[in-house]
């Protein structure tokens, strides 16, 4: 069985190389798993592996982790295999928030691998407070913004300040408006990138100051500055909710071996021990108890455990059917190349 | 009869190389860009001849294809401002130093292209010493280098520097001294020379630099990508990659605009090699 992932989205020993927790399911289970970080970006990968899949060629993968919007697509072209949810005790393990998915209601096709906030995060010791999506556009922070060129993440905190919520039917017009505010931003210079994984090095490099983030990669981004004053913040109307999600390729020969993973990766004390490494927030019920023996000093991080409250106010960018996906990834693009 | 066939067996695997690799890829490619999207299908195409498809290029994305040529030209003139003398300086001023300037001048090939890019971000980055020096002189008015349109340039005439010092090397290097000895004998003096005698020389490697340095710049991504910003520094070849990667029925623009950017530097190279004619491009 063979499971690809994304970059640093494993629990990984720094000497060894080698991944504990896939080593104690092979021992457990017996069964052999490659594991590859194959994924990068959800359209490059998925543009590789979609022809092959339609055409029914085995692409040489049983788990593949792509975010919301992809399974979203996925799903819709009938690209992967139904879970047998009966045969995985853990699965219903998974936080109460996620289980509806707008793309996947009950999960009958996904599980959550990793969840995150899209927020704010800043230079506490070069930058005064920043509590909203509007103080990104103070004159101090001129030229020192970055932004995801995920719309869904940049375009989903604009339109939560303007009083939207992408998790329900919005018009195209409430759509261009965030549009628009990013557009004359970049204008303007006061957003100086709008980039991918690779924003965190901007922010590394201090060239921007502040941005708009996955929460994640603040912890990251604490440990290889040495800077403790990057704060993570939820603007004051709101952040955006998102999974990678696991899911199953629609020619893949070993959709039982690769349940019993997935159940595996549900198990409260695994989950815990993958969050430890990883920093985002796990999508697994009673992993906060299990954490206690893992690293109790995270049993109280909120970027990992974040309250029921906390999660109950971000909210998941909406399923989008092909034709609307169309017309916005449009709209921004002609933003994202100009 | 025997040399003939010799000649066509010779040339076969040079040709059957092109037939797979060139004009399969490019027939194809001419078919992707008259293709239409299927309706009610996002993603799925079918067969057609849909001229609209280099409209949207042609309209949509004119300043992008302008501003590729652009920066693509400036590059091309920024390297040959900054190679003519290295390589002349290379023949004729100091030819002990010649092995050691062309190893200056190969040696970054030694790493990847992306990764000397990565590394202008950190020479021009913020915190930097260029650019804190300039903000220290007041001559930063932006208050950043990296993300500019300059970053950029800068980038591509660095990053293809060495395609117009190594064909302007060899030509400067088949100059027969003894031809400038006699421009002097004449009494030309050393600028006539240069005028008459040296420069026509060189045009071959001008022309051969100019061109291996212009049509990669053109149609690269990676500088734009890297160096550049969303505030009107993209080129070409980052919109198809947009268009290619990350738009749902982007396919056939992109090859619309694959097969627009291969006709302008087409058109421009032919327009050279009518001006200049083909035997200096040996």
């Amino acid at each position: 069985m063979a499971f690809a992932n994304w970059t640093q989205y494993l629990d990984q020993d720094e000497t060894t190389h080698r991944y504990p927790t896939l080593d104690d399911f092979r021992r457990e289970s017996g069964l052999q798993v490659s594991y590859t970080e194959d994924i990068d970006d959800n359209d490059v990968y998925v543009n590789k592996i979609a022809p092959q899949l339609r055409a029914g060629q085995d692409i040489g993968r049983d788990i593949v982790v792509l975010s919301d919007w992809m399974v979203n697509r996925m799903i819709a072209q009938d690209l992967v295999q139904p879970l047998e949810l009966l045969r995985m005790p853990h699965a219903p393990g998974i936080l109460p928030e996620l289980i509806d998915a707008p793309f996947d209601p009950g999960r009958a096709y996904s599980l959550p691998w990793q969840s995150g906030l899209t927020g704010i995060a800043y230079d506490a010791s070069k930058v005064k407070e920043i509590r909203s999506v509007d103080d990104l556009w103070r004159p101090d922070l001129k030229g020192r913004v970055v932004a995801l060129t995920e719309y869904r993440d940049t375009l989903g905190l604009v339109m939560r300040s303007q009083g939207v919520d992408p998790a329900q039917p919005f018009t195209r017009d409430q759509f261009a408006a965030a549009v628009d505010v990013v557009r004359k931003q970049v204008a303007a210079g006061q957003i100086r990138r709008l980039r991918g994984n690779s924003y965190v090095q901007d922010l590394q490099s201090g060239n921007a100051l502040a941005g708009i983030v996955w929460s994640g990669d603040v912890v990251t981004l604490r440990a290889e500055t040495g800077n403790d004053s990057w704060r993570f913040v939820l603007p004051e109307s709101g952040g955006m909710l998102w999974s990678d999600n696991m899911v199953i390729p629609s020619t893949s020969t070993h959709r039982r071996n690769a349940e019993a993973l997935m159940d595996y990766y549900y198990r409260p004390d695994v989950a815990a021990r993958v969050a430890a490494w990883v920093s985002y927030i796990c999508p697994v019920r009673g992993a906060r108890e299990a954490m206690a023996k893992v690293d109790p000093e995270l049993v109280d991080d909120p970027l990992i455990f974040p309250s029921t409250a906390e999660l109950a106010r971000q909210r998941v960018f909406r399923a989008l059917d092909p034709a609307q996906e169309a017309e916005l990834a449009a709209m921004w693009t002609a933003v994202v190349e100009a | 009869m025997t040399r003939s066939r010799t000649a066509y067996l010779l040339v076969a695997p040079g040709l059957l190389w092109l037939l797979v690799f060139f004009v399969a890829p490019v027939v194809q490619l001419a078919s992707v860009s008259l293709q239409s999207p299927f309706p009610g299908y996002p993603g799925y195409y079918y067969r057609d001849v849909n001229v609209g498809n280099y409209v949207v290029a042609l309209t949509q994305f004119a300043p992008q294809l302008g501003r590729s040529l652009l920066y693509a030209a400036i590059a091309t003139v920024l390297c040959l401002a900054l190679a003519f003398p290295l390589a002349y300086t290379m023949v004729f001023k100091a030819p002990r130093w010649r092995g050691l300037i062309m190893v200056l001048v190969v040696a970054p090939f030694f790493t990847s292209f992306l990764l000397r890019t990565i590394a202008w971000r950190q020479i021009l980055a913020d915190e930097g010493p260029l650019a804190s020096s300039l903000r220290a002189l007041h001559l930063l008015p932006g208050g950043h280098l990296t993300e500019t349109a300059a970053a950029v340039v800068a980038g591509l005439t660095y990053n293809f520097l060495p395609f117009m010092v190594l064909p302007l090397y060899a030509s400067l290097e088949r100059v027969d001294p003894t031809l400038l000895e006699a421009g002097a004998d004449l009494y030309g003096s050393p600028w006539q020379t240069f005028q008459r005698v040296t420069a026509p020389l060189a045009l071959p490697g001008v022309m051969a630099g100019t061109l291996l340095t212009f049509i990669p710049a053109a149609g690269d991504y990676v500088n734009a990508e890297l160096l550049g910003s969303e505030h009107g520094t993209k080129m070409v070849g980052n919109v198809i990659d947009a268009q290619f990667f990350r738009v749902i029925g982007g396919y056939p623009i992109a090859a619309a605009l694959s097969f627009t950017l291969m006709a302008i530097i087409l058109a421009l190279v032919v327009v050279q090699v009518r001006r200049f004619g083909t035997e200096h491009l040996t």
